[in-house]
């Protein structure tokens, strides 16, 4: 996995609420077995006309912010499918950071996979950054400081030190769990005796 | 210490706890399908990992396959190569396998299940968010990313973070032709989209006991559009009758050594829950979803709101703009909606009681002139059932399109699609925008309300088609 320390860039406003998975990749694209490639699929349906023109109203294909590394979002983003082709596709765009209020659990999980880092800020503060964003000004963010610094504001932010840990090294969570391979073991050698463990053969 | 049903199937499945508190968790069942494994099967190849324990592990398709002339099999080359992926990788990795033309095969959520796979007390995970519908025998089942996918192979844990608990006690009796979608979308109006993050839910109470295993598994595969990861009903007799003697499940003597320890998961009286909300089931009415998330849901008696009451500017336009893509206006009574096309079928109501359900409904009656209307069977073995019992003969005798089981139209990944502004009645669970085809209009209702629009044309309360 990729690491992500700081990160520079134009901010892309998506200010609306419960932008679901199936708005970020829609499903026509998940028959791929590569995790390459999503980018250009990116928003789709908002990207693209019917005759799959770029639609030059919607924000992520004007300039700046068609090079945004950042987007900040309403409320609740990333519900719905479970598809890590979601953050693989923003990723491949070139996102790497979500700033929002908050985030639906399988999606925020599947970003520190995939080296893409949501920030959870209050209401108020996504507000201003929103401000920031519509102005193509750039920001910044620091992980291991925990900032984000827009103009000369600073806005410090949570993370759980666990997930700091694995996106600052890049690490791989398989890797890790393998580590501590002989408590799985343990745990399988007693599981045995539970009379269900195994499932029939179909 | 009284414990509820989850911290009862959590602690039994810590094979580790780490420093930042997060918790090693082993994986008991690990369900896949085509769409979300091909990376990872190439992330074990790449890293030269096994698969732990392919003996815990089931792999069907299910989210490409056609519903129709499947015997020619699947047109769409892009979709074939994510099945035939499939097919390469389970033999690579000496994974169980339904295959495509078996009569076993089904959507992953409902084959599980009938398998006898999935169990109480068990920790169940798949690369799909509505694994939450396993919750309905008292299984901790959520739905994961490709990665975690891959980690569930590699390792046969996951790491998680101990959730929070939510009690959703649905008191009372519901009334005729109210059904367990109705109490879903009854918690999601209530919750929110996103009012159960970062919970597990568990529903308790009378008309939860007296909803069928079926409907237990509707109300459950529901939890993640209220945000939840997870949803539980504690295991009782109808449980343990629905598991006994299925193919994978514990037989004769393990069987009931099981029972006993089954007996043990339901909450302590008074175990703490962070969070406890009350639903009146006697005051749900069935109800309808008129905009583009399951929160956008109304009793069938209402009207489509009006952006104009609301008073924060930002909710006036989002709603607004659901309107205008749903081509809605407001005021108007939700029965005046009129539909192209139905949908029964998905995850969520394609088992063979919702096919009942719809079947009441048709019976003697005809599907209207303008409408499409089709039926997708959760799996061949409801399939065959419902031919069985003569239900398929009355859809079929009604108009509907009786289809080969799979996911179908509650995401169009196959040839099942809406055309751009057809409005579609859909037993599904999403009504997201484009979700069943570009521009296309989804409302989610019961499969009972769903047939009952197929025949009037347009959305009506089900409860006037003269049921006993
Ligand atoms: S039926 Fe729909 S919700 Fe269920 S697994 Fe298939 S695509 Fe997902």
């Amino acid at each position: 996995m990729k690491s992500f320390n700081k990160l520079s860039g134009v901010v892309a406003p998506l200010p609306q609420v419960n932008i679901d998975t199936d708005a970020i990749i829609p499903k026509q694209f998940l028959k791929t077995i590569e995790r390459t490639g999503l980018g250009k699929h990116l928003f789709h349906e908002k990207r693209y006309d019917k005759e799959n023109n770029l639609n030059s109203n919607f924000i992520l294909n004007k300039a700046p912010w068609d090079g945004a590394k950042i987007i900040v979002a309403g409320d609740n983003f990333g519900c719905g499918s479970s598809r890590e082709h979601a953050p693989w596709a923003l990723l491949d765009f070139g996102i790497s950071c979500i700033i929002s209020t908050s985030f639906a659990d399988i999606f925020y999980n599947n970003c520190f996979k995939n080296g893409i880092l949501p920030i959870v800020l209050e209401e108020k503060n996504i507000h201003e950054i929103n401000e920031l964003a519509l102005e193509g000004i750039e920001i910044s963010i620091n992980l291991e400081d925990q900032q984000i610094i827009a103009q000369n504001k600073i806005y410090k932010f949570e993370i759980d030190p666990y997930r700091k840990h694995c996106l600052l090294n890049g690490l791989d969570d398989i890797g890790i769990t393998l580590e501590t391979e002989d408590k799985i073991n343990l745990y399988e050698d007693k599981l045995n005796n539970k009379k269900w463990h195994v499932p029939d053969k179909i | 210490m009284k414990k509820t049903l989850f911290d009862k199937i959590w602690e039994q499945h810590v094979v580790d706890e780490r420093q930042d508190g997060s918790s090693l968790i082993y994986i008991d069942r690990h369900l896949v399908h085509e769409v979300t494994s091909p990376q990872a099967f190439e992330g074990l190849r790449n890293n030269k990992r096994p698969l732990r324990r392919p003996d815990l592990t089931l792999a069907v398709a299910d989210h490409n396959v056609p519903t129709e002339n499947r015997i020619e099999g699947i047109k769409d080359d892009i979709a074939r190569i994510q099945v035939e992926t499939l097919e390469k990788n389970i033999k690579e990795f000496q994974v169980p396998y339904i295959p495509l033309m078996d009569s076993r095969q089904g959507i992953v959520h409902v084959i599980g299940p009938e398998q006898g796979f999935t169990l109480p007390g068990c920790t169940l995970v798949c690369g799909d968010s509505h694994t939450s519908t396993h919750g309905a025998f008292g299984a901790l089942a959520f739905g994961i990313g490709t990665s975690e996918v891959e980690h569930v192979f590699a390792t046969q844990t996951l790491v998680q973070k101990r959730p929070k608990t939510m009690l959703i006690k649905v008191d009372g009796k519901l009334s005729v032709g109210v059904t367990a979608k109705d109490i879903a979308l009854g918690i999601i109006r209530n919750l929110g989209t996103s009012g159960g993050t970062g919970y597990v839910l568990e529903y308790a109470g009378e008309a939860i006991s007296n909803l069928s295993i079926e409907g237990r598994m509707t109300l459950c595969n529901m939890s993640i559009e209220a945000g939840a990861r997870a949803g539980l009903v504690a295991p009782d007799n109808k449980t343990f009758k629905y598991i006994e003697n299925r193919p994978m499940a514990p037989k004769g003597d393990l069987f009931e050594k099981s029972l006993e320890d089954w007996k043990q998961l339901p909450s302590d009286n008074g175990a703490h829950y962070d969070k406890e909300i009350k639903i009146d089931a006697d005051s749900l009415e069935p109800h309808l979803t008129w905009g583009t998330s399951p929160e956008d849901v109304l009793p069938i008696n209402s009207e489509v709101p009006d952006p104009n009451k609301l008073e924060k500017e930002s909710l006036k336009n989002a709603m607004q703009d659901s309107l205008d893509y749903m081509g809605l206006i407001p005021g108007r009574p939700l029965t005046d909606i009129k539909i192209d096309k139905v949908f029964i079928g998905s995850c969520t109501n394609s088992r063979i009681e919702d096919l009942r359900e719809a079947a009441v409904i048709a019976k003697g009656r005809k599907v209207n002139d303008s409408v499409h209307a089709m039926v997708v069977p959760g799996s061949g073995l409801i399939k065959e059932q419902a031919e069985k019992e003569g239900i398929a003969d009355i859809l079929i005798e009604a108009g509907f399109d009786w289809r080969e089981p799979g996911c179908s139209m509650c995401l169009g990944m196959n040839p099942d699609q809406l055309k751009p502004k057809e409005r579609c009645a859909s037993t599904s669970n999403r009504n997201f925008r484009g979700r069943q085809g570009r521009d296309g209009r989804t409302h989610l209702v019961s499969p009972g309300m769903a047939a009952a629009a197929a025949i009037a044309g347009h959305f009506v309360d089900v409860r006037n088609f003269n049921l006993k």
